[in-house]
């Protein structure tokens, strides 16, 4: 049932049960708040959206937010009455509270620059508006906050104000405080690494590129969900907002993760990398140092998207002075990886570059040797230089963090002969591309190779590198090794050429070296059924038989026959012995 | 004698890994003696041990069963055969007056030819030393 109402002269349609604040903020008629939350039964305790209203010819002042909207009802916002009453709202909440930003700046804009009273505490933030306790009992139902004690004593806070078990520590009450009261106290370390670098919200779009781009809930960190998982699903209903919220009707908690059977003719496997794990390489003093960052927890700092709207800040929220990068962290290392990881020196430059454009600091490259094989890369590592980054040849030997939070990085200047150390402000890490932790049994899934670093195998380096030894399984990307963006751009295009040549063709071309059975020798043992590492070989009518579509040829077969009644087709026994009976006879 | 003893080794390879090896190996230009006569498989796991003797009675001074690494077998598990057939055979050599020391299992990815040379050219040393089988077999 759609109403309409006047607010400042203004005619609006409204809903049936809509507040006058909720119509007047679609309306785009702002009016002040302290203690409204979308999300929450609004209470009406800060009084500062007071509004007056007019309805058969009396008028009166209201709370807007807990004013139910009628027909015909004339609303302004900004008459002298009101103004007054939210100028004597706006003085007791300042003589409460002197001190909190939110206040003294609404205070300020009503005029109220002093308080009239004096505080009883200079440093009192709280408000007693109830939004945490609204936010913890209606929405988290955690029931930890609440009112306690009545008039002048009236405080906010757990039962007996005391620490709680119940309080799962979600947060919900400080990101609803308005005056900034409550603050969620963790032990350091729990504070990092509740504070990385990554999404600030338990709901996000995973990146900007994802597809499809949709954000998606961490149910790890979800209220909703953590609290049905510590109920055992008795409390299903906790916060909601976001449900709340959408317009769109999106949201749906319900949804899960689904297994679907497909039948397809090819596979491209493109598991991509794991980032090198940092603490594996402790001399670094990885997690020591909220400035101690890897190169992709940079590219997220320098990212506009990222938590600093792409301002490169340290932990401290200033820009750097100085800022070293570390190369081949974990690569071309006996100890961690041996391989080089290919994208870092680049990386590493292009982070360098960054740094200078952004923040204009020293920027101290410690690098073993520069790897820029790319077109154009080299040029880049020449801009670089010239843009007065100091490279020192040399890998990085250790990280310590000082006493006074700065981090001096040690390392032998193999040009200069000599051990050098720079205090420096970041520390950048440039981590090396390692094969994902299940690459073993993603190997084991598809029966593809998967070498001892982790990296899965081509059929061949040069002529099939992105085919594997098992037909209708491709490789794409770094799954197969280190590799950037524009190769791996050109590896997966040539998977999927292959993949559509596979699949035009129609038809499968095999080897014709496969094993065959003389069913007159063979005894029906079975011993050459589980030695198949294709199941190519079936009991038929007692006897062994193979399935040429499926056998590949290895002859794993043949040599356990007891019986001799399995040939190599194109390895025959005969052949081999007459290779090496033709060979010995010459020499 | 005169003339001094060279030996004569039948190497089976894998065609994958160490027949991709001994290619590379020459493709490099690597110094190798001539000793070693390779014998192309599909599989290290084709190679059964009745074809190692057969390889020994025709003349073979020594055999070489050579193959791809552990967990990187192209046919997936046919060298975890080889593992096992190998040094049950070596066992039973010596019952046949042949000293097991002539029959060696080596593992030689298709990207290692120096090790390929490493590992032929030592097999080739030991057996210079050991002397020609039909000397041994006649003892």
């Amino acid at each position: 049932m759609s109403i309409t109402l006047t607010i400042d002269g203004q005619s609006v349609q409204a809903e049936e049960g809509q507040t006058v604040l909720e119509v007047a903020k679609r309306a785009g008629v702002t009016i002040p708040t302290l203690c409204y939350h979308p999300a929450l039964e609004p209470l009406g305790a800060c009084r500062l959206c007071v509004v007056e209203v007019i309805q058969r010819g009396r008028s009166q002042i209201v709370t807007s937010c807990t004013m139910p909207a009628e027909p015909g009802m004339e609303v302004r916002t900004s008459t002298p009455a009101v103004m007054e009453s939210r100028r004597t709202v706006l003085e007791l909440l300042l003589s409460r509270c002197p001190n909190v930003p939110v206040i003294q700046q609404l205070a300020a804009q009503y005029g109220v620059t002093e308080p009239p009273f004096e505080a009883d505490d200079p440093n009192e933030k709280c408000i007693l508006c109830g939004l945490c306790v609204r936010a913890c009992n209606d929405l988290v139902g955690a029931h930890v906050l609440n009112f306690s004690d009545r008039g002048i004593s009236r405080v906010i806070g757990p039962a007996f104000m005391e620490k709680t078990r119940d309080c799962i520590g979600c947060g919900a009450c400080t990101i609803v405080c308005p005056t900034g009261a409550i603050e969620i106290v963790l032990e350091k370390e729990a504070l990092y690494a509740a504070k990385p670098l990554g999404p600030a919200s338990a709901i996000y779009v995973p990146f900007l590129q994802a597809v499809p781009r949709v954000p998606v809930i961490d149910t790890d960190a979800c209220i909703r969900f953590r609290q049905q998982a510590r109920t055992n699903g008795e409390l299903a209903d906790a916060c909601g907002v976001c449900q709340l919220l959408c317009e769109a009707r999106a949201i749906d908690y319900t949804q899960q993760d689904e297994e679907l059977d497909i039948e397809v003719g090819a596979v491209v496997v493109a598991t991509g990398f794991a980032d090198f794990d940092p603490y594996l390489a402790p001399q670094y003093s990885f997690g020591k140092s909220p400035n101690i960052i890897t190169g992709i927890e940079f590219e997220r700092l320098s990212n506009s998207g990222g938590p600093t709207e792409g301002e490169i800040l340290t932990a401290e929220g200033v820009p750097p002075k100085s800022v070293a990068i570390l190369h081949c962290v974990g690569s071309r290392d006996k100890h961690t990886n041996k391989y080089c990881s290919r994208v870092c020196c680049m990386y590493a430059l292009k982070q360098a570059h960054l740094v200078r454009d952004k923040t204009g600091a020293d920027v101290f490259e410690f690098y073993m040797d520069i790897r820029a094989p790319g077109k154009s890369y080299e040029e880049f590592y020449e801009r670089v230089q010239e843009e007065g980054v100091h490279f020192i040849r040399g890998k990085g030997a250790e990280v310590t963090v000082q006493p006074d939070g700065k981090l001096l990085v040690k390392g032998e200047d193999a040009d200069l002969s000599r051990v050098v150390a720079v205090s420096v402000d970041m520390v950048i890490l440039g981590t090396g591309m390692t094969a994902q932790p299940d690459a073993a049994e993603v190997s084991h899934l598809f029966g593809i190779g998967c070498g001892n670093e982790g990296f899965f195998t081509e059929a061949h380096p040069k002529l099939r590198p992105v085919e594997t030894n098992t037909d209708g399984v491709y490789l794409a990307g770094t799954c197969q090794g280190p590799r950037d963006v524009p190769d791996t751009v050109a590896h997966a295009n040539a998977a999927a050429a292959e993949v559509l040549a596979l699949l035009t063709k129609g038809e499968v071309v095999i080897s014709p070296a496969t094993a065959e059975v003389n069913r007159d020798k063979c005894v029906g043992c079975g011993d050459c059924i589980p030695v198949c590492p294709y199941t190519a070989i079936a009991r038929v009518d007692g006897k062994a038989q193979v399935n040429a579509a499926l056998c590949k040829g290895c002859g794993t077969c043949v040599a356990t026959c007891p019986s001799g009644a399995i040939e190599a087709l194109h390895f025959t026994d005969e052949q081999i012995v007459a290779q090496i009976e033709g060979v010995l006879k010459w020499v | 004698m005169g003339v001094e003893f060279e030996p004569r080794i039948i190497a089976f390879m894998c065609n994958w890994c160490t027949y991709a090896a001994a290619d590379t190996a020459g493709v490099s230009r690597m110094q190798q003696s001539l000793n070693v006569l390779p014998i192309r498989v599909m599989c290290s796991g084709r190679v059964s041990p009745e074809m190692v003797l057969r390889a020994f009675r025709a003349g073979a001074d020594g055999v070489l069963v050579m193959g791809c690494h552990i967990g990187d077998c192209h046919y997936s598990n046919g060298n975890h055969r080889t593992i096992k057939r190998m040094p049950l055979l070596r066992n039973l050599l010596g019952y046949t007056g042949i000293n097991p020391e002539r029959l060696e299992l080596q593992w030689v990815s298709g990207a290692e030819a120096p090790r390929f040379v490493e590992v032929t050219e030592a097999f080739i040393a030991k057996i210079r030393q050991l002397g020609p089988l039909s000397q041994e077999v006649m003892e």
